[in-house]
């Protein structure tokens, strides 16, 4: 078992503070992602479409 | 593929998604491999246990910098070639830069109160790296404020390479100003001055953290790009004339 020794508690919250920023920034990108997705087809459903005439999300 | 080509979004979408998951994967693996070595890494004959805090504070703070570099550059294209992705990239680093800045002052606060007896101290270190955050979070606020993506583009692209003059003040304080902030240990003329035993680990996190940066933007930008298709297709929504009943 690995000893942190008395400051313990700096070095723990210091890991933890960066995992949970990491986290939420994935967490909040991945939850954007699928909610502009959404609308997107939701638009493309009711026939809205670009000019191009291709598919908002189409990547090609 | 040419920079020309990759100015093109659908193309840019293209190889985002294609390299996305690889990305992540590297991310992954590369941060796991940090945190053991990190782990396994000796005290300090001075900071004890504390110097496993380094090993995140140092990449935080350097990715802080970077990511306004970053955003300097693609103000640059903004205001210059208007490169058609510049402002995508500049307005979705943004976030990224706050969130890594927020880590190197909060991180290097756990660190400074059992070294430094003290979580704050008004060096110049310390509050041009605060400042830098609150320049992060005006341009965020900035670009929220203007509903107008190019007219809000171009003026954080100028408040960007304003803001750029604080990064070498940020990199020269230490040397500049007497601080309680310590001089560079890693990247100094005369190489550095860190044992491998800690050098390794902070390499390998701040390697790590890089390529969570480059996989985190490109995943922003890919969002900000449908966004704006979104805004587009509202728009031609909007415009069409109303059925008649």
């Amino acid at each position: 078992m690995m000893s942190l020794g008395p400051y313990a508690f700096f070095i723990v919250a210091s890991y933890a503070l960066v995992a949970a920023v990491v986290l939420v920034l994935i967490v909040w990108i991945a939850v954007d992602h699928r909610r502009v997705r959404t609308r997107l087809h939701a638009l493309e459903q009711a026939g809205v479409a670009r000019r191009s005439g291709r598919g908002a999300t189409d990547k090609t | 593929m040419t920079l020309t080509e990759l100015a093109n979004p659908t193309r840019f979408l293209s190889l985002a998604t294609r390299l996305l998951p690889w990305l992540a994967v590297a991310t992954a693996v590369l941060l796991a491999i940090g945190l053991y070595q990190s782990a396994l890494a000796p005290d300090d004959y001075q900071q004890g246990a504390t110097v496993k805090i380094m090993f995140i504070h140092v990449p935080n703070a350097w990715l802080a910098m970077f990511v306004w570099g970053v955003m300097s550059v693609a103000s640059l294209g903004t205001l210059v070639w208007r490169h058609p992705l510049a402002d995508v990239a500049a307005k979705t680093a943004a976030p990224i830069g706050a969130a890594f800045t927020f880590l190197a002052l909060v991180t290097g606060s756990l660190w400074g109160r059992p070294m430094w007896g003290t979580y704050w101290e008004w060096d110049a270190r310390l509050t041009s790296v605060l400042i830098l955050f609150l320049m992060y979070l005006g341009l965020i606020a900035l670009w929220r404020a203007v509903e107008d993506p190019s007219r809000a583009a171009r003026a954080a692209a100028v408040l960007t390479l304003v803001g750029a003059i604080n990064i070498p003040i940020i990199k020269f304080s230490v040397d500049w100003w007497n601080t309680l902030h310590q001089p560079a240990s890693v990247i100094r003329m005369g190489g550095s001055t860190l044992d491998k035993s800690f050098l390794t680990p902070l390499l390998v996190m701040a390697v790590a953290f890089s390529l969570l940066f480059i996989t985190l933007h490109l995943a922003a930008m890919r969002n900000e790009i449908l966004r704006r298709r979104l805004r587009t297709l509202q728009m031609l929504q909007a415009s069409r004339p109303a059925a008649l009943p």
